[in-house]
């Protein structure tokens, strides 16, 4: 078959012919994977839960509320429920003050406003150094402090944090986070 | 046969013709990470090979690069969506160089060179071996990246490498960052080169 002359009705019905057809099979795709993706995302949010609370029988993302910062930010609090008492708070939280972009942790307290656990859900820092934040070495030494008279500033700057070697300002971007969602859940309790 | 075999020796992407080497050197920092990115790509190239070879008489010479590119970018698009629906961490590791698959110049240029000529069987075949031989060079790239810098490959630990007193391996950290990427990258070329030069 002849290539087609390039003339301008030619090359118009072309191009529409060819994102119509793209348009809609991007439509149909799009529909088909909604459901899936914000399954996965879901999931991804329960078991972030799961890691920093202790078990619990209810939906907290069905309980979740919200808590607004002085400075205008709003975190998510999700409430871990067994036999409908309290056994602990799941606070999504962020900094801005990472090294390269915003880190964000999922970080668990029990219901007097010790720190459960923490759990790094998303950031961007230098592989091998500031990535050390998500290990055990690192974070477990939040486990069972209270915030209240457990200073959250690297020992650098006077607090009580052992910081990651050759990562203060991921260590520094990570207490300040924790921070964050400490001062959202006391917030949230004074509503 | 020869067509089928061509993509990862003789016409090796990254290897023999340097194309797509931002993806190349960005994403390879673990072998599941260059795996990933080259089956995506392998995907994106067979389909959209395919496709172009089927359209080829139908569209004016005038407009045949926005037309490829309508075709890759609905292809990228796919692959993008399904990838967050069916393996989101594979997902969440890859980030920005899914979509930017759209622009590598790999795919546009086996369309351009190969599928605007060719019937649909051998672009078929030309995607795949393009393909699969980009795949392979990422996977082979993070293999060695990932076992220098972490001490493992896939994900599974191969002591090499001394450890501290924690008994974590003490590894070269350099190369899962961007200069261990063009390190390696480097003698792998020079290496190819010399096999291809006996």
């Amino acid at each position: 078959m002849a290539k087609k002359e390039s003339t301008f009705p030619n090359m118009l019905i072309t191009l529409l012919v060819i994102t119509f057809a793209s348009a809609t099979s991007l439509g149909y795709v799009y529909e088909l994977t909604k459901e899936p993706i914000a399954q996965a995302k879901l999931n991804k949010k329960i078991e972030a839960i799961k890691q920093v609370v202790p078990t619990f029988d209810n939906n907290p993302n069905d309980e979740m509320y919200e808590v607004a910062m002085d400075n205008g930010f709003i975190l998510e609090l999700y409430p871990a429920k067994m036999q409908d008492s309290l056994v602990g708070t799941a606070v999504k939280t962020f900094t801005k003050n990472g090294f390269s972009g915003e880190i964000w942790l999922m970080v668990g307290f029990t219901p007097d406003g010790s720190i459960i656990d923490v759990s790094v859900l998303e950031h961007k820092e230098t592989p091998g150094l500031g990535t050390k934040m998500a290990e055990p070495t690192f974070k477990d030494q939040f486990k069972i402090k209270n915030p209240t008279s457990y200073k959250l500033s690297v020992k650098k700057d006077g607090g009580d944090v052992d910081a990651i070697t050759a990562a203060t300002i991921s260590s520094r971007a990570f207490c300040d986070a924790v921070d964050r969602a400490h001062k959202a859940l006391l917030k949230g309790d004074n509503q | 046969m020869q067509n089928l075999t061509k993509g990862f020796f003789k016409e090796n992407a990254v290897f023999v013709l340097l194309l797509g080497l931002c993806p190349t050197l960005a994403v390879t920092s673990s072998a599941v990470n260059g795996l990933g990115m080259g089956l995506a790509t392998t995907f994106v190239l067979i389909m959209s090979n395919m496709a172009i070879s089927l359209i080829k008489d139908l569209i004016p010479d005038k407009v045949r690069i926005p037309s490829f590119i309508v075709v890759i970018a609905s292809f990228v698009t796919i692959v993008d969506l399904s990838m967050s629906a069916y393996s989101p961490d594979l997902h969440a590791a890859l980030g920005i160089f899914i979509p930017l698959i759209v622009v590598n110049c790999i795919v546009l240029g086996r369309a351009e060179a190969y599928a605007s000529k060719n019937n649909v069987f051998n672009s078929l075949i030309d995607g795949l071996s393009i393909g699969l031989g980009f795949a392979f060079a990422l996977t082979l790239l993070g293999s060695i990246r990932e076992l220098l810098g972490a001490g493992a490959i896939f994900g599974i630990n191969i002591p090499i490498f001394p450890v501290d007193q924690s008994n974590a391996p003490i590894t070269m950290l350099m190369f899962i960052l961007a200069p261990g990427g063009f390190i390696v990258l480097g003698y792998l070329i020079a290496l190819i080169n010399k096999i291809r030069n006996v």
